[in-house]
């Protein structure tokens, strides 16, 4: 057969074909490149979300020499990270610069006394230090940076500040420690005597004159071993805790005074589970936990509790794994409830308690020598005895997320118990977040779950109905109004739930109730009466329209329902059911529950099982139900024996699709409930979803910080989970329409 | 009747019971229940819109009641919102004295209106403190700027510098100068918005752009003398512009200043309100059926047209209608090509083998994810990484202000088109499978190429199907709000995101919806109550707009389909 074109010139044939392949490759192109963007929905999620729970990693730099020929008493380093403060065993402060060694400023902390006998940090991330000397002198200091711009860049100056001084003891101390307020300074030290002696320093501001003036009160404190033992004070000032060279613990409550008018123990025990010694111990950030390591590698954390009654105690919350390295120094971070040990054999271990893990183990260069944190968390330093300034940069941008954090009860710091919380927003700057998916994750489920509870009935029953029995002109009309429904924007249902259907609800509580007991019943019994109508008036109703008829009878129950509302609740409920629930019954009532949102979502949600559901019914082939028909079985055995057995994989599938739609929902969520991130099944008090908590958060998370990668961790939950209940859905669609096929 | 024959016509009669239930009908008739309350909750739901929407732009007539309450009378005037019945027991707990004998006691809410003199828009009263009710016909309602209504009397109007008019003596004349005032002063407030925001916008954006291209010319060490100084000429005719503006803004101000009048509240308080602040005045209760319905279709056409006032309480929606159709049309025009040569590329070129329909399913499968979960890729792949990378090759002059880095009409479309791909794709796909072979078949063989075929013989039989998609895509789209909420919606965009000034239409700027204009003004607005009506009547303007284009998407396939339906089989 000639072609056509074959009148057409040769150069327009050959543009022809170049014109098809450029579309072929186009199209092949475009086609792709649309794919390639729904994958990297999938990619890009799983990019911002796999650092939360890759590990962190240091990287030595090249040591510099200093101008110290001692290991210094006391080291930190400055915000910037680029200047270290070190204070020498001869009692002078050295600013030195971590790039090259050189000293920035050199200041004694007092020329006349000299060599100090201790010099203590008030806590990791306060930049004040006490030294201790001879004579029993206490002086404190503050190491303050400022940060000009001169000629454009940036200069970081060091100033040595001295805030206090006093006399603790007239000998010598072994031990101190401190903890300062804007309020007070309190101060405990063990003297070589082996007596305890404390001090609280009282400011007062006279809110006149603005003058401040200082009171001392003494702390009398009971006989406790000094040699060996550590003391730490609270952040509150309120707790001191002694952990003596076994590990053996007393808390002293400093507010309460026993009966000898000392300070009260109230609670003491053992740190360790094996018996070892006391390896070294520190406050983490905060000021509430307390760390402490034995010989035998074990190292735990502890914070005070209440007790049932009305005591407290120092509970040991949880103990970390080390390999059986006993930790010789632990470095808390200044930001984060993290810490950093150094172990006897060379190994740097970073822990998380909050997360309870792990975050590194890896063994570099370390030594005994005094090391320190930079605040930012980025950079380990550690001055050498020989004078050597080692540093480390620390790669750790997430160490707060585990597993266990996520979904596990955790243990926070001044809770009574461990628990299920989510709070993400810090209130100050040693707050412990509290990231746990697991309360979301409940919400979502149950939120889906009492809309699932009010839409697969009715989207199911009604599916059956329109689908096998209604009259085909009324399904006609039926069919695209619900499918309208779908189209109607969640933001309208979520509206309508939250200012008026919740106020309502509450209202009419007892209505509500009725009216889902008496619909059922009021239908039955209608349908009871209508049959036994003379079949000259049954007949005058088409078959197929029960749905029609039925109209006028669903709005009669509803209004007796409400009308009958004041009158029911006043004999039943003594004229208010919602304070009945909550008072008689004990069970909290929120105003926006879960029974609007499963209303509200319901008919959200109505419409995608409904349309997937009828057309699986309607697709049954016919002469399935007619063979069963013409064997004598009614149509209702029919619809139950043959119909709903074939199309039960395409109502399944409906179901699901509707979950997932449930499951994702935002608008209604987020308008209809409270957002409280509660674990309570209770129908009658609300919920946060993962999919309302990201809206209400993600827009105030600071990018690539841990809690906005956790909200891309809930948007990948989210988007697995419907993603494969979806698949599913799918899957078990197609395998019908072959079933369908080869019937 | 005797023994025997009762006992058989109740046996029967149990035979014909058990048989009812046996059959299936009770469960029949439930099925069919389930239809019924589903339709009902449908067609309840959309009534309920319109009624609480259309109603709330009705002038609805002022009662003015006192209310007496342990020996104290309170006069009050207002329009009744809502009546309920409450149980006695849970007033006398809130501390009521009530001297009824019912068990139930009616309670109405009253809009007062006059914040600024009474401190509350709304008040629950119980009837029966009720006495001397009335509906007097010189009642008077101004809707103003700031406050919200106000209802009282009118006394007397003074024209600035001009002769009071008293109006318990000319009461005719006063309402009249009344009026011409009000006229008069919208028609000013009018051409001042016209030039703050027509004539001053677009010299500060030229001053803005002035600004950047200094900055530019300073990043790049280009900024010399000459330059500078050209500059330095561009702002000052600039400013000399907007001094002259602002001299004539000024003179308009002044020109609606002084116009005052006096009114007296229910409690008999007078107070002097300035006529620059109000917006219209009625007397409800004087006005016919006729000019009630001028009156509603004005209230109406105004909250279609104008902007929004007192936080988005009181006013239109106009800019956040704008917003919306501006972002689906936005969306449309990127969704549209994307999704058919996807849809095109998956039916036609593609190898029909498990990889293609592992993809035809995770398509399907996408329309199924949330949609939040969309605004979550939005805000973190396309604002921050996409804008963030744009900010720094094109815009580094305005850093660290952000100009494709921060939430933006743009991202919003593009996000949404993400959202709305599969449901063009699936669509087309479902049209290009409808064509029989045949079709393409007879044309391959009279010698077309591939392409040809595709162009001029597929994709207008597909266009039907392709209509329906894009449709669908554009009322998902317009109804969808929480990705939005991530990716570029603000409660109050001052300017529209299309305007006069270069380059017309403004993708970085942020705009309003009408969707989230309804989460925001019903769940974020310090005064719930009062915007409510207005929230309605969102709500129900958004469903027609919705509805409008779901019966379109039908309406276009059956007529398309119609079209090519000979081709079918």
């Amino acid at each position: 057969m000639s072609s056509l074109t074959e009148h057409l010139s040769p150069r327009t044939n050959q543009w022809r074909r170049i014109k098809d392949r450029i579309a072929t490759v186009s199209v092949t192109a475009g086609g792709a490149g649309v794919l390639f963007a729904i994958l990297l929905i999938f990619f890009y999620l799983l990019y911002e979300v796999v650092p939360l729970f890759s590990g962190a990693s240091v990287e030595a730099r090249e040591p510099v020499a200093t101008s110290l020929r001692s290991a210094p008493m006391y080291l930190a380093v400055e915000e910037q990270g680029e200047l270290a403060l070190a204070v020498s065993g001869q009692g002078v402060a050295h600013f030195l610069r971590l790039s090259d060694g050189s000293t920035v400023l050199r200041e004694a902390l007092d020329p006349a006394l000299g060599s100090p006998d201790l010099v203590v940090a008030e806590s990791a991330e306060s930049r004040l230090f006490a030294a201790a000397w001879r004579n029993g002198e206490i002086a404190l200091f503050r190491h303050q940076y400022r940060l000009p711009y001169p000629g454009g860049e940036q200069v970081v100056t060091p100033r040595l500040e001295s805030v206090e001084r006093l006399q603790l003891a007239e000998e010598p101390l072994v031990s101190l420690t401190f903890a300062n307020t804007d309020d007070a300074l309190v101060l405990v030290g063990g003297t070589r005597s082996g007596a305890w002696v404390g001090v609280r320093v009282v400011r007062e501001e006279n809110f006149l004159s603005g003058e401040v003036t200082t009171r001392v009160e003494s702390l009398p404190l009971p006989a406790m071993p000094v040699q060996g033992a550590a003391i730490h004070l609270s952040g509150d000032q309120r707790w001191l805790y002694h952990v003596d060279a076994t590990g053996a613990f007393s808390v002293l409550d400093l507010q309460a005074r026993d009966a000898s008018g000392l300070a009260a123990v109230v609670s003491r025990g053992g740190l360790f589970q094996e018996p070892g010694r006391l390896q070294t111990s520190t406050m983490l950030l905060g000021g509430i936990s307390l760390l402490a390591s034995s010989d035998r590698g074990e190292l735990v954390q502890a914070f005070m509790v209440r007790d049932p009654g009305e005591g407290h105690r120092l509970q040991r919350i949880r103990s970390f794994d080390t390999d059986g390295v006993p930790a010789q120094q632990l470095v808390p971070e200044h930001r984060r409830k993290g810490f950093l040990s150094l172990g006897s054999d060379d190994t740097l271990q970073i822990f998380h308690t909050t997360a309870h893990r792990r975050v590194l183990n890896e063994t570099i260069a370390t030594g005994a020598a005094p090391a320190a944190i930079a605040p930012r968390g980025d950079l380990l330093v550690q001055l050498q005895a020989d004078g050597q300034l080692h540093s480390w940069e620390l790669h750790n941008k997430h160490p707060d997320i585990s597993w266990t954090a996520l979904w596990d009860e955790v243990w926070y710091e001044s809770y009574d118990e461990p628990a299920h919380i989510w709070q993400s927003s810090a209130s100050d700057n040693d707050f412990e977040p509290k990231l746990s998916f697991a309360p979301l994750a409940f919400g979502t489920l149950k939120a889906a779950f009492y809309t699932m509870l009010i839409a697969a009935p009715l989207a199911i029953c009604g599916a059956i109905y329109t689908a096998y029995f209604m009259a085909p002109a009324l399904r006609r009309k039926i069919k695209p109004l619900v499918e309208l429904m779908e189209a109607l924007p969640t933001v309208i249902l979520g509206f309508l739930a939250g200012l008026w259907l919740a106020p309502l609800v509450e209202d009419k509580l007892t209505a509500v109730v009725t009216l889902l007991l008496a619909m059922p019943v009021g239908v039955l019994l209608f349908a009871f009466l209508w049959s036994r109508l003379p079949l000259s008036v049954r007949a005058r109703v088409p078959e197929g329209w029960h749905a029609a008829v039925l109209v006028p009878v669903v709005i009669f129950i509803g209004y007796v329902s409400f009308a009958g509302n004041d009158a029911l609740e006043l004999w039943l409920f003594g004229g208010d059911m919602r304070r009945w629930v909550t008072n008689e019954l004990g069970i909290p009532f929120d105003q926006r529950n879960s029974l609007v949102v499963g209303i509200a979502m319901g008919m959200a949600v109505i419409p995608t099982i409904f349309s997937i559901a009828e057309d699986a019914i309607f697709s049954v082939p016919r002469h399935l139900s007619y063979g069963s028909l013409a064997l004598g079985a009614t149509p209702w055995q029919t619809l139950v024996g043959v119909v709903l057995p074939t199309a039960s994989p395409g109502i399944f599938s409906g179901l699901m699709i509707g979950l997932g739609r449930a499951v994702g929902e935002t608008m209604i969520v987020l308008m209809a409930t409270g957002n409280t991130p509660i674990m309570d099944a209770n129908i009658f008090e609300g919920m946060r979803t993962l999919s309302a908590n990201i809206a209400v958060e993600i827009p105030e998370a600071e990018v690539d910080s841990t809690h906005y990668r956790v909200l891309f961790l809930a948007a990948f939950v989210l988007f697995l989970f419907t993603f494969v209940v979806n698949t599913a859905a799918e899957i078990v669609r197609q395998r019908l329409r072959i079933k369908y096929g080869s019937l | 009747m005797d023994k025997q024959q009762y006992q058989d016509i109740h046996a029967t009669n149990r035979g014909r019971q058990q048989g009812w239930l046996r059959s299936g009908e009770p469960m029949i008739w439930l099925n069919a229940a389930a239809v019924s309350v589903s339709i009902i909750a449908v067609v309840g739901l959309l009534l309920l819109l319109a009624v609480r929407g259309l109603g709330h732009f009705w002038p609805a007539d002022v009662l003015s009641v006192d209310v007496e309450y342990q020996g104290q009378t309170r006069a009050l005037l207002g329009e009744v919102v809502e009546q309920v019945e409450v149980s006695g027991e849970q007033l006398r707990e809130a501390g009521f004295e009530l001297s009824g004998p019912g068990p139930f006691y009616q309670r109405t809410l009253l809009k007062q209106g006059n914040r600024d003199a009474l401190g509350t828009d709304f008040v629950w009263l119980i009837d029966e403190q009720f006495a001397n009710l009335a509906w007097p016909e010189d009642v008077m309602v101004l809707e103003r700027l700031e406050w919200g209504n106000f209802y009282g009397y009118l006394r007397s109007v003074t024209p600035r510098g001009g002769p009071t008019v008293d109006a318990t003596e000319e009461a005719q004349r006063a309402w009249e100068t009344l009026q011409a005032l009000i006229a008069e002063t919208v028609s000013v407030r009018e051409n001042i918005r016209e030039i703050e925001q027509g004539a001053i916008g677009a010299i500060n954006h030229e001053l803005e752009r002035l600004r950047l291209r200094e900055r530019g010319l300073e990043m790049r060490g280009e900024l010399d003398a000459v330059a500078q100084a050209e500059l330095a000429e561009e702002r000052a005719t600039l400013d000399a512009r907007f001094s002259s503006l602002q001299d004539e803004l000024n003179a308009l101000y002044e020109s609606i200043r002084g116009h005052h009048i006096e009114a007296e509240l229910a409690n008999g308080q007078r107070r002097q309100l300035p006529i620059a602040q109000i917006v219209r005045a009625y007397q409800p209760n004087a006005l016919g059926p006729v000019e009630k319905l001028g009156l509603y279709a004005e209230r109406l056409w105004e909250f279609l047209s104008d902007e929004p006032r007192e936080a988005n309480t009181e006013g239109g929606v106009f800019p956040a209608m704008f917003g919306t159709v501006l972002m689906v049309i936005l969306m449309s025009i990127i969704v549209t090509p994307f999704g058919v040569v996807a849809a095109v590329y998956l039916r036609e070129y593609a190898s029909q083998g498990l990889v293609t329909r592992t993809i035809r399913v995770a398509v399907n499968n996408l329309a199924g994810v949330p949609s939040i979960v969309y605004g979550v890729f939005g805000l973190g792949f396309f604002v921050y990484f996409v804008g963030g990378e744009l900010d720094q090759l094109f815009f580094p002059e305005s850093l660290p202000r952000p100009t494709f880095g921060t939430p933006g009409l743009m991202w919003a479309s593009l996000t949404l088109a993400l959202l709305t791909l599969p449901v063009v794709i699936v669509a087309t796909e479902e049209g290009l499978t409808r064509i029989p072979k045949a079709v393409r078949e007879g044309s391959l063989a009279l010698g077309a190429t591939r392409a040809e075929t595709l162009w001029r013989v597929v994709l207008p039989m597909a266009s039907p199907a392709m209509m329906t998609g894009l449709i669908l895509a554009v009322a998902r789209a317009a109804g969808e709000v929480a990705p939005l909420m991530l990716v570029g919606v603000v409660k109050l965009a001052p300017t529209l995101p299309l305007d006069g000034n270069y380059p017309f239409l403004h993708l970085d700027q942020k705009f309003m919806h009408l969707g989230f204009h309804i989460y925001d003004v019903g769940f974020q607005s310090p005064n719930v109550e009062a915007a409510r009506p207005l929230v309605y009547a969102t709500a129900f303007l958004l469903v027609v707009i919705i509805a409008l284009l779901n019966l379109a998407a039908v309406s276009l396939r059956n007529r398309l389909r119609e079209r090519y339906k000979s081709l079918e089989h």
